[in-house]
């Protein structure tokens, strides 16, 4: 390792201005962060999840949608019209359409599968973005989301497969259910906003939300590049299904059924 | 020029006062609509583009078709089209305004229309669907503008103005091409997944704009002293004519395809529009009007006799522009949306307030066009 004298009191000098500037903007939310917190966000060169439907609950359910839906003051509209979903629960068939499956497992038939943005390898969403409000990261993957520039178009809306994005046809804030979680941003009318890997969680060293709250431990979150991950692991010893992956979209979301 | 815009007869003053109105109502009704937001409209999460967006793509069509008089007229100096290639400029100027509207009332964040200026995103369709609409305009209105200033003055028209004539016309077909694109390059979308759709398009586009067209030169031949003859009219009827039936060709590809290789995926939508999906069957009846207008009509543009009949013609045009408005304008955008992605069935009808605010963006496109071709008449009086 090579670093200079020069080098070395820049990097020094820099991080003593980041140190201080931070904590005191940080602090200005009134939101007192440890540098711990700061030193380990999770990281990866690709997140990806496996969903075990085999051993997903009824609690996991109600408990996943619903630590999203607080975490990031997900709105809750009484007509579907309107609907805002970041992780939501519906029907094999809804899940997989393009599968005409009439004899599946009963079990099957009857199970309502977590669905939640895919997070694509090559998301058709981000392309049709006329104001790159959306893009996918590039260190990590994550298909991203920027509420402040989208004009809401829609386009994003015409173009995800898997109906994984929900604009705000009407202020959000009046529908917010229960108590506002002051860390994360409430959106506007007339912006589009999805799934975000809980990006904001990851940053902070956590797992998204919804697999935090899956006690069953249906739910897998980590690295795809990493060969020694729990979703590699997972993907190694089971055959998995993805939603139209036909589409050439590479889907990051697996399911085990 | 635009004084000659500001006198004129009782009946001009009536129409305008009452394109004002609609506009006003409409305008009433988009604040409505900034207020609550989209919500007011029949929109939903499944069926995410509605009225607003079909006008888009229709008129676009129309704006489009300007080409079909320009191209005769310069390229093969077919001399007869010189009277009515101020009205089709004119008419394609009006359209891209309406166009440019339609786009702008279905942004939920219009405050933030710069955006896509700002960051301009090569990769979005709808960014070169903007560059090429905003070029359009400007192309045509400089075209205009120097042309009637020179037959204002009684002097040829300069000669810088003919290289933009000459791109005016590829110009023409780009921006309908593009605007196919928006459809015809979503994966997700296997109604609007097919690479007819934009030669179906420019068909639609060159029967529909003509048609209005024509019933514009009919409508002024009663109005006002301004006749563009039979001979040109006549001529752009064969062209209306060869469009329309590559219409019905395409859309009859469209339907082999869906149902002979039995795709559900395909067929499901054409079932929609056509026989309903169960009780959700809600353009059905419109997709039928369409079909019977569109087949009448081209019944009475291929019997020579009908199609030169004078009478006969106008009301052709007006079936065409009818079937072609129900299957660009309603049909086509909402069945990609039915069903859904998920494959479920939420169906859509246009509120009140879209309604309104639709028809008031028509009037002030209305408005633009009456203006024009009053100045436009006025002027051609003087010389």
């Amino acid at each position: 390792m090579s670093v200079d004298r020069r080098k070395f009191l820049k990097l020094a000098g820099l991080s003593t201005v980041l140190g201080v500037a931070g904590q005191g903007t940080l602090a200005a939310f009134g939101k007192p962060i440890s540098p711990a917190r700061f030193e380990s966000p999770l990281t990866a060169k690709r997140w990806a999840m496996v969903i075990d439907l085999r051993k997903w609950t009824e609690e996991d359910s109600v408990a996943c949608v619903e630590a999203c839906r607080r975490a990031h003051n997900v709105p809750e509209f009484d007509n579907a019209k309107d609907a805002v979903k970041w992780i939501w629960m519906d029907q094999y068939d809804h899940a997989f359409p393009d599968e005409e499956e009439h004899y599946l497992p009963e079990k099957l038939h009857e199970a309502q599968i977590p669905l939640l943005c895919n997070h694509c390898d090559n998301p058709p969403c981000t392309r049709v973005c006329p104001t790159q409000a959306t893009w996918k990261r590039e260190s990590d993957g994550i298909v991203m989301m920027d509420w402040h520039r989208c004009i809401g178009c829609r386009f994003c809306m015409a173009a995800c497969p898997y109906g994984s994005r929900s604009f705000n046809w009407r202020d959000p804030r009046p529908h917010i259910q229960g108590e506002l979680n002051h860390e994360y941003p409430t959106r506007e009318r007339g912006v589009v906003e999805k799934c975000t890997f809980c990006e904001e969680r990851l940053a902070e060293g956590e797992e998204p939300a919804c697999v935090a709250a899956c006690k069953s431990g249906a739910m897998t979150f980590g690295d795809l590049e990493d060969p020694e991950s729990k979703v590699r692991r997972l993907l190694a010893e089971n055959f998995t299904i993805r939603r139209k992956p036909e589409l050439g979209t590479h889907p990051e979301v697996y399911y085990i059924v | 020029m635009f004084e000659k815009a500001l006198s004129g007869s009782r009946g001009y003053w009536t129409w305008v006062v009452f394109l004002l109105a609609v506009i006003g109502v409409g305008f009433l009704m988009y604040l409505r609509q900034l207020a609550v937001g989209l919500g007011i409209t029949g929109m939903s999460r499944d069926v995410t583009w509605g009225l607003y967006i079909a006008q888009f793509t229709f008129l676009v069509g129309v704006a489009a078709s300007a080409v079909m008089v320009v191209l005769p007229y310069y390229l093969h100096n077919y001399k007869l089209f010189g009277k009515m290639t101020i009205l089709g400029e004119f008419l394609a100027i009006a359209a891209v305004c309406m166009c440019l509207l339609f786009v702008f009332v279905d942004m939920g964040q219009p405050f933030r229309v710069m955006n896509v200026i700002l960051h301009p995103s090569p990769r979005s369709v709808m960014f070169w669907d903007m560059v090429v609409c905003m070029g359009y305009l400007i192309l045509n209105v400089l075209i205009s503008r120097v042309s009637l200033d020179s037959e204002r003055k009684g002097i040829a028209p300069p000669r810088w103005i003919k290289p933009f004539i000459i791109i005016s016309i590829p110009w023409a077909i780009s921006i309908h091409t593009v605007t196919a694109f928006l459809y015809s390059g979503l994966a997700a979308r296997p109604f609007w997944l097919t690479a007819i759709m934009t030669p179906r398009f420019l068909a639609t586009a060159f029967a529909a704009g003509p048609a209005f067209l024509l019933l514009i030169c009919f409508l002024l031949r009663r109005i006002s002293r301004f006749d563009v003859g039979d001979e040109p009219i006549r001529k752009l009827a064969i062209i209306i004519t060869y469009a329309m039936a590559a219409n019905l060709f395409f859309l009859l590809l469209e339907i082999f395809t869906a149902y002979y290789s039995g795709m559900s995926e395909h067929t499901v939508h054409f079932n929609y529009l056509f026989f309903g999906l169960g009780e959700a069957r809600r353009l059905v009846p419109w997709m039928w009007v369409s079909v019977t207008l569109g087949a009448l009509s081209l019944l009475l543009l291929f019997v020579p006799k009908w199609r030169n009949n004078l009478r006969i013609l106008p009301w052709t045009c007006a079936l065409i522009f009818v079937s072609i408005w129900i299957d660009k304008g309603m049909g086509l955008v909402i069945a990609g949306f039915v069903p859904s992605v998920l494959n479920q069935v939420t169906e859509y009808s246009p509120t009140g307030p879209e309604v309104l605010i639709s028809l008031a963006v028509w009037a002030i496109g209305l408005l633009i066009l009456t203006v024009l071709y009053k100045i436009a008449l006025t002027v051609r009086r003087q010389v």
